[in-house]
């Protein structure tokens, strides 16, 4: 086998550079509206990728997503809060809290350890069993978050939700908060972590019987991916300035799934484009919805065409490859 | 027995009935397809309007719109298991447990398109409504009807399992796939015929949980769905008495964690009866009645 | 009775079987052999209709100028056409009682009375059966699990009994009396296809045999021909020509 790319390839250094021009242009010339639209569609990327790793390449099936995203955002926004607001947001915090007021880089870090540490319990619970064990605790997971947070009023403010979270993120800090989501996984699939993984889904034992630590192996990829959607909450909070218990839900987890599945389980440029596309379309759909006055619509169209291509097309539209020249050596996994 | 705890007690058994209720058809379809059907949960939904629409006819007796409930419910099973599971057939098992969160998606979203989020208010006979004493305690003539009800299905279920051909037949599917094969085992029309049953038993609960709760809207299936798998965890999954065990355990659990801890802690229901299914898949994987089972596409 | 034409079987990707002919007649025990791999089980799967066929063909011949083509039906019309398989390892349904299991070998039939009769003869062949009825299959030893898997196979009313490795992990005087079963069944009109990797004890007791080897029929003949065969005594047999 090669060595790793460490260096993009060709086209994938033009789809950065690319990228970086769009967020320019935008950040010039668009409306707010506009460029947050384009930090969430980038946002939604990296959640997809960060999916990408616990599911596709690892084959587990988690859903637990959206309780990770509100975990690091509900972290980050304490850490980050105004000191001056606190005592009558937040009335139940410790001293140290009360009076701490960071900046967005290590509250999104300790955001995203927070996330990592409850993936790491869950995680070691669940994840020696089958996998849709793992399904239905991460989807419980999101329950327990939400209710505790709920509950911890004093804290978090309750069902009222945060608002008046500082707005520090902005759409470059997103762009390389996705780029690097992007570069890291793409690494970890192409480095021999990644073919250990993809072996472990085709097959978990005879992976074990090459000496791979298959539960070592999942729990890696399950905290990881806990800690990128920790970080990626932590970011959306301090785009849109708000966070509340139920913000990030079930209706998130599948589409973030559906993402995955439609790009193809393991296809890093099939999560990103399957990310774009189902962003905005769900967005578009979003004023034809309320003309209607059919809220929902959207979420049948997505299901029923997810229903179609698991029907038509199990391994979704890039299977587990990447198009040659994104990386340098071209890497076919196992497409079963 | 303080009139306190024998109310506590009832609440339970209700609470557990309705759980049992739909935990049973979770497991007798996971023990055939080896797969969690998502969708499950949200055929209660299917079962609470169902009764509504039916009820608010008046047309119909409550004998008959009961009936109706659960012919209801085995029809959306069929309709699931053909359009979601069966063609999904030796596919990776996360195919299919896919497949079924994306009908549960359809039958949220659709629901809540045709019927609206509102939370519509239940009718139920006023006879349900009225009290009655056991003993020291009162309770609602709803909840004896939940608890009865659950336990004359549960009979006739074992009575269906053990006694008749086709009852043995899933028994023998679950058991061994290639053997029931090669004994000349329809496996399409058992596989469906264990939808069909599960599937009517989580709608009935639907036509309780309405009379006993009130208020019913699409949403409502979600969360007695979760707590009913975690009721089969808890029993085993996979076994039909397990189910019924797990669904009595886990709401007399859920009441008692209510009724007797402060108050301040009762908003903390869920997130217990989540908890539970994250402390009992660390201790007891199989739950109390499963066993390790292979796994099957 | 049985003819299998050219046959063609594929597991996946994988072709097992290349093109094997193969004829089993009325009250006769025929034995396949070969080592393991050779697609013998392949080859019992495939007209149990558990495995597609992708060429040749399975014909039954019902008598009377009657044939049906077993390669394109369901597992369920098979048996129903009364070709009845005992797996290997034996695949009892172990959670369910021995009577269980053998109320489920006649799951196709609909003559109750009949059913019961059947049911009585085979506590009177294996009287063990009788007694554990109400246990649960998995709870009896090796080769009462052997002697129940034969019945539940037999409930079914078999013309054809298809037996796969009936000694399989068997203990040896288990072995001598499962044989003995098979032989004293076959006596009472039982036509019977055995695959086994015991070769001599399969080739002492069968009418004719075929050696199977990679996916292909590389020899056949009456089983005393091929006890006396050279070849077949190095390869299968162990013993030297």
């Amino acid at each position: 086998m090669t060595a790793p790319p460490f260096l993009p390839g060709p086209k994938a250094a033009l789809a950065m550079l690319g990228a970086a021009a769009v967020v320019a242009f935008a950040d010039l010339y668009l409306s707010t509206y506009a460029v947050t639209l384009l930090s969430l569609v980038m946002l939604n990327v990296a959640l997809a990728v960060s999916l990408q790793l616990t599911n596709g390449l690892t084959g587990l099936f988690s859903l637990g997503h959206p309780a990770f995203m509100t975990v690091g955002g509900y972290v980050a926004a304490i850490l980050t809060y105004p000191v001056r607001r606190k005592g009558f947001m937040m009335p139940d915090l410790p001293d140290w809290l009360a009076t701490a007021q960071w900046d967005l880089l290590p509250a999104t870090l300790v955001g995203a350890a927070v996330a990592a540490l409850l993936a790491l319990v869950v995680g070691i619970a669940v994840l020696r069993l089958k996998g849709h064990y793992l399904a239905v605790a991460t989807l419980g997971l999101i329950v327990i978050v939400r209710v505790v947070i709920n509950n911890l009023d004093g804290y978090t403010r309750g069902g009222l939700g945060l608002s008046g979270v500082p707005r520090l993120t902005g759409p470059w800090e997103v762009l390389v908060f996705t780029l690097l989501t992007v570069g890291l996984v793409w690494r970890i699939k192409h480095a021999s972590l990644g073919r250990a993984m993809m072996a472990m889904r085709e097959n978990e034992l005879a992976a074990r019987c090459m000496g791979i630590d298959a539960f070592a192996l999942k729990l890696l990829a399950f905290v990881l991916g806990a800690f990128l959607a920790g970080a990626a909450g932590a970011l959306t909070v301090h785009l849109v300035s708000v966070i509340t218990p139920g913000a990030y839900g079930i209706p998130l987890a599948f589409s973030l799934v559906v993402m995955v599945v439609v790009g193809g389980s393991g296809s890093i440029t099939g999560a990103v484009l399957a990310a774009i596309a189902i962003s905005l379309l769900s967005e578009f759909a979003r004023p034809l919805e309320e003309g209607l006055e059919l809220y929902g619509l959207s979420q049948v169209l997505v299901a029923l065409g997810l229903i179609l291509v698991l029907r038509l097309r199990p391994t979704g539209l890039f299977g587990s490859r990447e198009p040659a020249g994104l990386g340098r050596p071209r890497f076919s996994g196992g497409t079963s | 027995m303080s009139a306190y705890y024998l109310q506590q007690l009832l609440n339970g058994l209700m609470l557990g009935s309705l759980y049992a209720l739909i935990a049973i058809g979770f497991s007798m379809i996971y023990g055939i397809v080896r797969l969690i059907n998502f969708a499950h949960g949200d055929l209660l939904m299917v079962g609470a309007f169902t009764t509504l629409g039916l009820a608010s006819t008046g047309l119909l007796p409550w004998w008959a719109i009961a009936l109706l409930v659960l012919v209801t419910g085995a029809l959306s099973g069929i309709t699931i298991e053909r359009v979601a599971i069966r063609p999904m057939r030796g596919a990776p098992q996360v195919t299919g447990f896919i497949a079924t969160l994306a009908v549960s998606v359809v039958i949220e979203n659709g629901g809540l398109i045709l019927l609206s989020g509102q939370p519509r208010t239940f009718l139920f006979p006023e006879i349900m409504r009225s009290r009655v004493t056991i003993g020291p305690a009162s309770v609602a003539a709803v909840d004896l009807v939940i608890i009865g009800s659950t336990l004359l299905l549960c009979v006739l279920l074992l009575l269906f399992v053990r006694g008749t051909r086709m009852g043995r037949a899933m028994r023998a599917l679950a058991d061994n796939l290639l053997a029931a094969r090669l004994m000349g085992i329809d496996v399409d029309r058992t596989i469906m015929a264990a939808f069909a049953i599960g599937s009517a038993f989580a709608a009935f609960a639907g036509l309780l949980w309405g009379g006993r709760f009130g208020q019913i809207d699409p949403l409502i299936g979600f969360a007695p769905g979760l707590k009913a798998f975690v009721a089969c965890v808890i029993g085993g999954v996979g076994s039909i008495g397990g189910a019924v065990l797990g669904g009595y355990l886990l709401g007399l659990a859920e009441v008692m964690f209510v009724g007797m801890l402060p108050p301040i802690y009762s908003g903390y229901r869920d997130a217990f009866v989540f908890a539970t299914l994250i402390l009992v898949l660390l201790l007891m994987p199989n739950g109390l009645l499963g066993r390790p089972e292979e796994d099957r596409a | 009775m049985l003819t299998l034409a050219e046959l063609v079987v594929e597991r996946g990707a994988t072709r097992v079987l290349h093109g094997i002919d193969l004829e089993v007649r009325s009250g006769e025990i025929v034995a396949l052999i070969g080592a393991n791999g050779a697609g013998k089980t392949t080859t019992l799967h495939a007209i149990s209709a558990l495995l597609p066929v992708r060429g040749g063909r399975i014909t039954l011949d019902l008598g009377e100028g009657t044939a049906k083509r077993l390669d394109r039906m369901s597992p369920a019309e098979v048996v129903a056409c009364g070709v009845v398989q005992c797996p290997e390892g034996r695949q009892l349904f172990a959670s369910l009682t021995v009577l269980e299991n053998l109320l489920l070998g006649a799951y196709r039939r609909d003559d109750r009375e009949a059913v019961k009769r059947d049911l009585a003869r085979m506590s009177e062949l294996f009287p063990v059966l009788g007694e554990r009825r109400n246990q649960s299959a998995g709870s009896l030893s090796g080769g009462e699990q052997m002697m129940l898997a034969i019945a539940r196979a037999l409930m079914a009313r078999p013309r054809l009994l298809l037996l796969d490795e009936p000694s399989l992990g068997l203990a040896p005087q288990m072995v001598d009396r499962i044989f003995e079963t098979i032989l004293a069944l076959n006596r009472e009109g039982v036509t019977m296809l055995l695959v086994e990797q015991n070769a001599l004890a399969a080739l002492e007791i069968a009418d004719r045999a075929y050696v199977l080897e990679t996916g292909r029929i590389v020899q056949s003949g009456t089983g005393a021909a091929l006890l006396d065969d050279p070849a077949v005594r190095a390869a299968y047999l162990g013993l030297g020509a």
